[in-house]
């Protein structure tokens, strides 16, 4: 049985219909269209634009450090800080510079490419069309959960010409209370106030969208992978991120009504911020990466020509995970003190995880194992996500042992661990959905010899730039360092090197992507063949702007 | 201190195993309330504090300092001021002249692992991530590289051009489910046994090592010890100095890892460390012990571990606290412990008689109390919300409320 388990015949009559409705494609006019969108698939655009533009001024902040980190020694940061402040810039200055460096690139990344890429973008634009919806259930909701990324995203580029907010992204109080004079981290806490406000408020989309507008036939068991993982993630934003409002409004009253929730002179404790922000921090690194587990499963089975193998077991692996990653918040915190029982605990339903996320590593292998397999880019993006992932995951399972991060915690370890599952994991997901849903968004198709390079460059520069930093962190060099003893420098030039590969890579594919917009062949309705069994494929390229005016039916007998 | 002390500790806290154990929490941190405002301005919302005698006495870098924030510390009354030498054993700041471990200690240039561990919990460590993880997770790793580059090979279209359609194997998905549930118990065997060695509490006769973060220097006290006091900071270069200033030398230890005042702690003898803060959260690492400890305002946290070899242990902060996070260095010596006992006198500070885990009693309203033995030197608090920590005496004990005697000298 396919994954969704569709009857040819019901794509036809929806075809034939759409050809007598010339009037289901009539747009509004330019200004209506892109600032006061209701339709899913135009604002999933201007997600993924958002995300592409907030990725380049990450990954230029990310250039900016690995500048700076190449040598030892302070090099170009009293010059930046100098250009920032518009004047000279003093030693403390510039080392402050570079601490709102490293919280800009880590608030950049999470809240502003991978979450709206991930979720914004691709969730947009195809849970309703995969589960034969006209459009998301609440267009208007739809609409302001993108506008409020743009006040979001603007309060945080501006903080830094306020004096800048240099917590980490983490904004641990007590730095981020009385260690931070000045308005730059009201600012950054306001920016993860609206940008949490929009995630709730789409993941109360997706959930009633998917419960509520799936087409006759389409029971949750045959909803397409990528719509499950885009459900588990709505339920897992929906219960987190009200917590983290909870943080950091407490750090804002903290900051600026004199409350002491994590002073202690006050009765308070800074452990309990931790507390707070790690229930919402360990659940939002699934957010980050369980819709990019769905786009794989998607990629995995339309190019080898096979339904996903297990597939009960790949939708309830991501629900099992989602489930597990609300109750193992405080392995990012194994040397805070906590108690020997609370570290057993968290060492072992850390490890739990592993579980889950290994069934869907060899669900996918056994997808392919017997498959009919063809490697075009999205592919080929694809099979790096596994790898890296895995990579990323196995490193996971050290650090998960709370005895192992009384030497690991806070070093570069943990940095090569974590940019693995996102830079490679995520980041490779989002690469491959873009390749595979960009003939199907604009209609035209990329050039494939780019995008073949753009994988390799980019797959070898993040493999200089990130793999070195475990043996940085076995060493162990502390995160967060402007400046490291010299013995660490060997590692740390070949990492910048690395970057400037991974720059390269992105150059090709900013080219790819104006060349193929320009310049690329039409796509076909469905341009990857048989093995593209989703509905998005039954559609135009690009879809109509409104689809499935007369609801798909999905026929194809018994669930999985 | 009488020696009975001792004694009525270990029965009081009898069944008790760790240090930080839950009904502990709300005495440590009222403990550490008390003991922060004897030290500096904890209290407040000071957005740099200033370091209570900073101005009184300023170290020698005080003009050196580039930036606006003042970096200088305290020099402790008893501490031996930096100077030169006095004698030729002797290192700039009074500790015993030692030569740095060219392989030990410090990191390493362009390696691939873990530093050498001079603990034994840091050998239980290296050997558990050396033995254990490293070879499961690359076994792992390369188990999966070649599943794919297997099917890659075998299932290409131009290799197979007609898919199976088999979509599931009930035997297979039970496999791969309990199999890595296997090899992760297998794994947290040793994990959980890490933990439990990592947390046996320090027995009686430990040196007791008082950690304080500073934005950004770290303070420390031995309570065991006379409470004499050294403040550490970051050596600089020599061209970051002023002419006739202390600037860091090969002998004092690599860039950014050199202080200019050295904590000296005994080979062979448990080490209780106490971690806490003026300010921020900061964190006391040193890679060479596998000890990573937050140092959290309002909290004491506590470890311990035996350092079995002496030498020079350098550390860096490991949480990130502001511009100079990573400017406040940990350098370590580890000496002999009759260097040890020169090197407190040196200090100012007394040996404590043998057996008796503290000459100092660090009250502890409303922990475990035993009414019957009244402590002598133990002032009553101002009655407070509870009332029962004014009048219920507490229990003269160490530094902490550890189980004296429960732990094992040579972990």
């Amino acid at each position: 049985m396919t994954d969704t388990a569709l009857h040819p015949s019901a794509f036809q009559a929806h075809g034939h219909d759409h050809a007598h409705h010339h009037d289901a494609d009539h747009k509004p006019a330019f200004f209506a269209r892109w600032f006061m969108s209701t339709n899913h698939k135009d604002i999933g655009t201007l997600y993924l634009i958002f995300a592409i533009c907030a990725g380049i001024i990450g990954g230029a902040v990310s250039g900016l450090m690995r500048a700076e980190l190449a040598h030892p020694g302070i090099q170009y940061l009293q010059g930046w800080a100098s250009m920032l402040h518009g004047g000279e810039a003093s030693f403390d200055e510039s080392l402050h510079l570079w601490n709102v460096l490293i919280t800009a690139h880590g608030l950049i990344m999470v809240f502003f490419m991978v979450m709206p890429a991930m979720i914004g973008g691709f969730g947009n634009w195809f849970v309703p069309i995969m589960i034969g919806a006209p459009d998301m259930a609440f267009p208007r909701m739809n609409n302001i959960s993108f506008w409020l990324l743009i006040p979001a995203f603007t309060l945080l580029l501006a903080s830094p010409f306020f004096g800048g907010a240099g917590n980490g992204w983490t904004l641990y109080a007590p730095l981020s209370t009385y260690g931070e004079p000045g308005p730059s981290t009201d600012m950054a806490i306001l920016s993860l106030h609206l940008a949490g406000a929009s995630s709730i408020l789409g993941a109360i989309n997706f959930i009633t969208t998917i419960f509520n507008m799936r087409a006759p036939g389409m029971t949750l068991h045959k909803m397409p992978l990528f719509v499950w993982s885009v459900l588990v993630t709505a339920f897992l934003l929906l219960l987190a991120l009200p917590v983290l409002a909870a943080a950091i409004t407490m750090l804002l009253t903290d900051r600026n009504f004199g409350t002491t929730f994590f002073d202690p002179a006050g009765g308070g404790d800074p452990i309990l911020y931790q507390h707070l922000f790690w229930f919402f921090g360990h659940p939002e690194v699934y957010i980050m990466i369980l819709p990019g587990f769905g786009i794989v499963s998607q990629i995995i089975a339309t190019f080898s020509r096979k339904p996903v193998f297990g597939y009960l077991g790949m939708a309830y692996a991501m629900v099992a995970i989602g489930v597990v990653g609300f109750v193992v918040w405080a392995h990012h915190m194994f040397t805070t003190g906590l108690s020997v029982n609370t570290k057993m605990y968290f060492t072992a339903a850390t490890m739990v995880i592993a579980v889950p996320t290994g069934i869907k590593i060899f669900s996918w292998i056994a997808t392919m194992w017997g498959g009919s397999m063809r490697f075009p880019t999205p592919m080929v993006w694809a099979i790096g996500f596994i790898f890296m992932f895995t990579v990323g995951g196995v490193t996971g399972v050290v650090l998960a042992n709370g005895g192992i991060d009384d030497y690991m915690q806070d070093t570069y370890y943990v940095v090569a661990h974590f940019h693995y599952v996102l830079s490679l994991g995520a980041v490779f997901s989002l690469f491959a959905g873009f390749y595979y849903w960009f003939p199907k968004m604009s209609g035209k198709m990329y050039s494939e010899f780019l995008g073949q390079l753009h994988f390799w460059v980019f797959f070898v520069g993040v493999n200089v730039m990130f793999f070195p930093m475990h043996f940085l962190g076995l060493q162990g060099m502390p995160r967060r360092y402007p400046d490291y003893p010299d013995a660490y420098e060997h590692w740390n030039t070949v990492a910048s090197v690395g970057y400037m590969i991974m720059a390269a890579g992105m150059a090709i594919f900013f080219v790819n992507l104006v060349w193929s917009l320009i310049a690329g062949k039409k796509a076909g309705d469905n341009p990857w063949g048989e093995g593209a069994t989703t509905l998005e494929w039954t559609l135009s390229s690009p879809p109509p702007f409104h689809q499935f005016e007369t609801l798909p039916v999905i026929d194809g007998g018994r669930d999985h | 201190m009488p020696k009975q002390a001792g004694g009525v500790v270990l029965a009081d806290n009898n069944g008790v195993t760790t240090g930080m154990r839950r009904h502990g929490f709300k005495s440590i941190a009222m403990a550490a309330g008390l003991a922060l405002a004897g030290l500096s301005s904890v209290a407040g919302h000071a957005a740099a504090p200033a370091p209570v005698g900073a101005v009184a006495s300023p170290a020698p870098q005080a003009a050196a300092e580039p930036g606006g924030v003042s970096n200088i510390a305290p020099t402790t009354a008893g501490a031996t001021p930096a100077a030169a030498p006095a004698s030729p054993l002797l290192a700039q700041d009074g500790a015993p002249a030692v030569r740095i471990d060219p392989l030990v200690g410090h990191p390493q240039d362009g390696v691939f692992g873990l530093q050498t561990q001079v603990t034994k919990n840091g050998e239980f460590a290296h050997w558990m991530h050396n033995v254990v993880l490293f070879p499961v997770i690359t076994i792992i790793s390369l188990f999966v590289l070649a599943l794919l580059v297997w099917v890659v090979m075998r299932y290409r279209a131009s290799a197979n051009a007609i898919p199976s359609k088999t979509s599931h194997n009930t035997l297979i998905e039970v496999l791969w489910t309990l199999l890595p549930v296997v090899i992760l118990v297998l794994i947290a065997v040793p994990s959980i046994g890490l933990l439990q060695a990592q947390f046996k509490p320090a027995p009686v006769g430990a040196v007791t090592l008082k950690a304080i973060g500073n934005q950004w220097y770290w303070t420390y006290q031995y309570p065991d010890h006379g409470g004499f006091e050294i403040t550490a900071n970051m050596l600089k270069e020599r061209n970051e100095v002023a002419a006739g200033e202390r600037a860091r030398t090969d002998a004092d230890g690599p860039r950014l890892l050199a202080t200019d005042n050295r904590i000296v702690l005994p080979v062979g003898v448990p080490i209780r460390l106490i971690t806490t803060s003026n300010d921020v959260i900061h964190s006391w690492a040193v890679p060479a012990f596998w000890i990573k400890l937050d140092a959290v305002p309002g909290r004491l946290n506590e470890t311990s571990f035996t350092i079995e070899k002496p030498g020079l242990y350098f550390g860096q902060c490991s949480e990130l606290c502001g511009a100079r996070h990573a400017y406040m260095p940990i350098a370590v010596q580890a000496v002999p412990a009759p260097q040890f006992a020169a090197w407190v006198a040196a200090k100012g500070g007394t040996m404590p008689a043998a057996g008796q885990a503290s000459n100092k009693v660090i009250p502890q309203p409303g922990a475990d109390s035993n009414p019957t033995e009244p402590a002598t030197d133990y002032k009553a608090p101002p009655a407070g919300p509870n009332p029962a920590t004014a009048t219920t005496p507490a229990t003269p004990q160490g530094a902490t409320q550890n189980p004296a005697g429960a732990g094992n000298a040579g972990q």
